[in-house]
């Protein structure tokens, strides 16, 4: 096993390189000059010669490259062009925000697609099975921006029983509120990030459900499952303690990539329910064109998703020791 | 009369008829459009659908139906393009990778995984940042995420096909690495490409309609889907109809590529099926 982690751990580092020089590419793309295309018309040359020495466009591109990954290597994101803060110092104050609305995001899809999966599989071909795929088909073709609205439009506006926007306590420091003998402090969290999870959620839980069908199909015809009924074991035993352990197989291994794609959803659930997350960031950093704060934040991500990505493959490995003897 | 298996699945006939009814629309936009995308009739601002206005009307009193048939060749056209050249890129990744092995497959498909590690939006929302709104621009940004998908099943095509008896036949021959790979493997790896391409339909037409709808896909007077659902929600709270409309357009046309993808994929996969798929 420690092998395997060693392996993984080194195949991180090219990838990181690789995401680096991608994110530093984006520069490269601005057509014409980055600077006077960044500040906008109303630059004065003072102005657009600052941010070129700033973000050191009379160097080649190599020499810019080098110096980013020194930056990098420092700790050093850069500097906001128009927050005037140092990259890192904005990003990480609202990391926390997304991870928690994808965390939540990531639950309840996987507590909804299980459910789905399950029971549609051990009920083929009836019309449970038929409605909960033909909400996993919905779920995958509903835009999530859209969804939001939805549930927006129906528990907020019109029900009142949700908050429309913005975000509670953080969910840790309410936990904490909670068992302080302050459990409204955590209930209004909980409210808050209701909407904006099961939005984000959906998607995720559609996909999931679909593979767990199929692959508690595929695990409810094997060998093992018909010697469990044989012995005349219950049903709900066969099912959850048999067939359902090793259907969850393919599902932990499609969690890191659901995470990754919860991350890109949250831009656009952020943006919806005022949550003031790194996807809320990323709209305004693109509205203004900030470039090296466009580039923190998408760097930020790549590196959050290849390490969700990486404690999936480590857990993977650790429940199924073909993954790393294969 | 026997009825051919494939008109037996219900994805596929699903899909395929409504895949077919919006891309008639698109094509035909100006014979299938009942009024003007610009043309205003202020005594029936938002309206709920009548005869006249199939689909209601917004603020202006503009034809929601009308705007949304227009729309639809813009949403296809990014789509299709950014699906056709992502096919294409992924496809030639995925071949020369898997038919070659060794350091060029290592390196390709690192480069492959790279720009799988970027969330597909923040990705196509930085290059946008970067290039500015446009068709060409927005189609480019959801190339730059989508074209892995093909490259990683392409590649795991190859590496089986390669060592069929035909490929080594054809390399006994003499066959140039162009002649085996585009015209030995390639027509034998068609099946899976063309269920991404039709699944990958509808997360083009998500991805441009949601950076459309941030602000950041073509600009108005252009009545692109996303657009016209980020409009409607300036009158969400009185005036619903305009987002829903707009937006269960784009989930129906998702709908159809999606059920489309799946029901060729049980056609042309059929081990699919018994792996505990439909059965």
């Amino acid at each position: 096993m420690l092998a395997y982690i060693v392996r993984r751990l080194l195949l991180l580092v090219p990838m990181a390189v690789g995401m680096v020089v991608v994110t530093f590419c984006l520069l490269l793309l601005i057509p014409g000059d980055p600077a006077a295309v960044l500040l906008g018309q109303e630059a004065t040359p003072e102005q657009i010669a600052s941010l070129r020495q700033s973000l050191g466009l009379d160097d080649p591109w190599y020499l810019r490259l080098l110096h980013y990954f020194g930056q990098l290597l420092h700790g050093d994101m850069g500097t906001s062009i128009f927050q005037h803060q140092a990259v890192w110092d904005i990003i990480s104050g609202r990391l926390g925000a997304t991870i928690e609305l994808a965390v939540v995001a990531l639950v309840f899809a996987v507590v909804i697609g299980i459910a789905l999966g399950v029971v549609a599989a051990i009920r083929q071909g009836s019309i449970i099975d038929t409605a909960a795929m033909l909400f996993a088909q919905l779920g995958v073709s509903m835009p999530v921006y859209w969804l939001s609205l939805l549930l927006m439009l129906y528990f907020a506006v019109k029900l009142g029983w949700l908050p429309s926007i913005g975000r509670g306590v953080p969910l840790p420091q309410a936990f904490v509120a909670a068992l302080t003998g302050h459990p409204q402090v955590l209930w209004d969290s909980f409210l808050h990030i209701l909407m904006p999870a099961l939005a984000l959620a959906a998607n995720s839980a559609a996909v999931i459900s679909r593979l767990v069908r199929t692959s508690m199909l595929e695990v409810l015809h094997e060998d093992f499952v018909r010697t469990a009924r044989a012995k005349g074991l219950r049903t709900g035993t066969v099912v959850i303690k048999h067939a359902l352990r090793n259907a969850l197989l393919p599902v932990l291994s499609v969690i890191g990539l659901r995470f990754g794609a919860l991350l890109g959803g949250a831009v656009l659930t952020e943006s919806i329910f005022a949550w003031p997350g790194l996807g809320q960031l990323t709209i305004s950093a693109i509205s203004q064109r900030d470039l090296p704060l466009i580039q923190g934040i998408v760097l930020t991500f790549a590196i959050l998703f290849a390490l969700v990505n990486l404690v999936v493959d480590l857990l993977y490995a650790a429940v199924d020791p073909r993954i790393r003897l294969g | 009369m026997r009825i051919p298996k494939p008109l037996r699945n219900p994805s596929l006939v699903i899909g395929a008829l409504i895949s077919l009814f919006i891309i008639f629309c698109a094509v035909f936009a100006p014979l299938v459009a009942t009024h003007g995308i610009d043309q205003m009739d202020m005594r029936n601002r938002f309206a709920y659908p009548t005869a006249l206005h199939w689909l209601g009307t917004d603020n202006f009193g503009r034809d929601l139906w009308s705007r949304l048939v227009f729309g639809a060749r813009i949403s296809l056209t990014i789509a299709i393009t950014s699906v056709a050249c992502s096919a294409v890129i992924g496809t030639t990744v995925g071949l020369v990778a898997g038919y070659f092995g060794g350091w060029v497959d290592m390196v390709l498909m690192r480069i492959t995984d790279i720009f799988l590690g970027f969330p597909a939006i923040v990705l196509a929302l930085a290059i946008i940042a970067v290039l500015g709104p446009g068709i060409w621009n927005v189609a480019l940004a959801i190339i730059v995420v989508a074209w892995t998908d093909y490259a990683r099943v392409v590649r795991a095509t190859t590496m089986v096909l390669r060592e069929q008896n035909y490929v080594q036949a054809a390399k006994a021959l003499g066959a140039g690495y162009g002649r085996i790979l585009f015209r030995e493997i390639l027509p034998n790896a068609l099946g899976p490409i063309i269920v991404l391409a039709s699944l990958g339909l509808g997360t083009a037409i998500i991805s441009e309609s949601a950076l459309s709808f941030l602000g950041f896909g073509l600009p108005p007077p252009a009545p692109t889907w996303g657009w016209t659902l980020a409009y409607g929600t300036k009158f969400m709270r009185d005036q619903p109809w305009l987002a829903i409309v707009a937006g269960a357009t784009i989930m129906l046309t998702v709908l159809g590529f999606n059920l489309l993808g799946d029901g060729l994929r049980d056609v042309l996969d059929p081990r699919h099926l018994s792996r505990g798929g439909r059965k």
